[in-house]
């Protein structure tokens, strides 16, 4: 025990070694930034320096200029579109990747369909969605399910094709029906694969996010950064831009964190 | 009379063929209730289509297959096997594991939970009961597969080379457990081996299955007594005799 918890000891000093490394980056790019602005070398009509788009940040949190709408207000416009899209993408998608990949019917009904949609980029919908639904939450969600139920489906598709024959035999010599093998089995033993693919689901559904609403809306935080390039306000351009990032960091944190909670396991062994 | 009261599984006629490969060869033989069969035989003689008959996975051309009279039927018998390749569930805890085929059995909690604690001390790892399988080394794994197959109290307990993996010192050990377990709940054990050594320790009955297509060559029941000695003349005696009669060179 104490030889477990010397090595964490180390492993955690090592870790704020690393910590300080990474921020000396961050820093280091920053003060570059910063210096580049500041002596003039590249003007502020295309790049503001980092100091003042921080303020800008403070700023937006309640002023509308230039583009309509407060900065809070346009991440819940994002968030709101993005999440409808992908949560109805994982309740579809997943169950649906399960039972393709666990029914042999199934998988011969839907997988020729599948696989013909598949590699039609999301972003090619657009204009059909526009046409059938217009510009507004369900036209935008419709987009980010695309991109993400398709991950989806093959993660879980995949995973659960996987799943150890031995470890179904055990069940089955048990006396289980497919059934609830299906759920006790195959369903645990695909949870790993699955997650990587709500991973990607979650990083699509954040890009098409932005290319759905640069074509087509009145809010959200890429329509702040058409805004920004139509008022020639890089200033506005780049908070968009960090503000994307920060929350995509974010979503793909709480998603780990979930992953951490579900398959407490570790994942495969091998 | 007596003896057909005592009689668990009897195999009738067993015949398996795979198109016009004939694998498994007209096999009869009883298991009294409570008995530890072994069955040896050279490598690649089917004893893994024989172990797959017996636990239903797959249906014989001819033959069958009674326990207590009846045709065997997973979802009716308690049947379990312990396969070559390990097999806990690696989202389950070791508790979970030992749990899983009673939970399957839809018994009642509290008698899952007595026998799940019973085979924790049995197994002497109540304090490994939270860890999952990764956190557990090969061998403990493989006991918890054992554990969890003896919780089910099976009519019929298959074991496929359970310990083809292991050292030598670690088979010993693993070997004594068996035996302990077995005698603790007084199962029906068929276990399948290609090390006569191991056959002769474990086995109050070993069959010796002839190659290709596989049919039963010689019974031979093992009347040592236990704890057993590889030294024992007797013991090299059977040994040899099973060792020259498996020999296909």
């Amino acid at each position: 025990m104490s030889k477990l918890q010397n090595s964490n000891n180390k492993k955690s000093l090592g870790k704020t070694r690393y910590a300080l490394l990474s921020a000396a980056g961050i820093l280091g790019f920053l003060a570059i930034w910063q210096a580049l602005v500041m002596t003039g070398i590249v003007q502020e009509k295309y790049l503001a320096a980092p100091t003042e788009i921080i303020r800008l940040f403070f700023v937006k949190l309640t002023d509308t200029a230039p583009d309509g709408n407060t900065l809070p207000f346009n991440i819940i416009a994002s968030l709101r579109v993005s999440l409808t899209g992908l949560l109805t993408a994982l309740l579809l998608g997943i169950p649906l990747g399960w039972v393709m990949g666990w029914y042999r019917w199934v998988d011969r009904f839907v997988t020729p369909l599948f696989e013909i949609l598949r590699p039609i980029p999301p972003i090619s919908w657009i204009p059909l969605t526009i046409l059938w639904l217009g510009i507004g939450l369900r036209a935008k969600a419709f987009i980010i399910f695309f991109s993400a139920f398709i991950p989806c489906v093959i993660n879980s598709y995949t995973g659960i094709k996987q799943t150890s024959k031995v470890l179904i035999n055990v069940a089955k010599t048990c006396g289980a029906s497919n059934f609830v093998i299906f759920l006790k089995v195959g369903i645990p033993y695909s949870l790993p694969i699955t997650f990587a693919g709500i991973r990607v689901a979650l990083g699509n559904s954040w890009s098409t996010l932005m290319a759905a609403e640069m074509l087509a809306s009145s809010a959200g935080l890429g329509y702040m950064i058409l805004m920004g390039r139509a008022f020639a306000r890089p200033d506005i351009i780049v908070l968009g831009m960090l503000v994307i990032g920060v929350i995509g960091a974010l979503l793909t944190g709480i998603l780990e964190f979930a992953e951490r909670k579900i398959v407490k396991w570790g994942g495969r062994k091998q | 009379m007596k003896e057909q009261k005592d009689v668990k599984v009897e195999v009738k006629h067993l015949t398996k063929r795979f198109g016009d490969l004939l694998v498994l060869d007209d096999i009869s033989f009883n298991i009294k209730k409570g008995e530890f069969v072994c069955v040896v035989g050279p490598t690649g003689c089917g004893k893994t289509t024989f172990l797959n008959l017996l636990t239903k996975l797959i249906e014989p051309t001819e033959g069958e297959l009674l326990i207590d009279g009846e045709p065997a039927d997973p979802k009716k018998h308690n049947l379990a096997f312990v396969f070559q390749e390990p097999s806990a569930y690696p989202w389950l805890t070791v508790e979970e594991n030992l749990a899983f085929g009673l939970k399957i059995k839809k018994l009642p909690k509290d008698e899952i939970k007595r026998r799940v604690e019973h085979m924790l001390k049995l197994l002497g790892m109540t304090e490994y009961r939270n860890a999952y399988p990764s956190e557990l080394s090969v061998s403990s794994e493989q006991r918890v597969i054992i554990g969890r197959a003896f919780a089910m109290n099976p009519d019929l307990l298959l074991m496929d080379e359970p310990y083809g993996q292991m050292d030598i010192k670690l088979r010993y050990y693993l070997e004594d457990e068996v035996i302990r377990l077995w005698r603790e709940t007084g199962s029906t054990v068929v276990f399948i081996t290609h090390n006569i050594e191991e056959a002769v320790y474990l086995a109050e009955r070993v069959l010796i299955l002839d190659n290709k297509p596989a049919k039963i060559k010689e019974e031979i029941h093992v009347d040592l007594p236990r704890p057993r000695d590889f030294t024992d003349p007797k013991f090299i005696d059977i040994r040899t005799h099973i060792t020259d009669q498996i020999k296909w060179w």
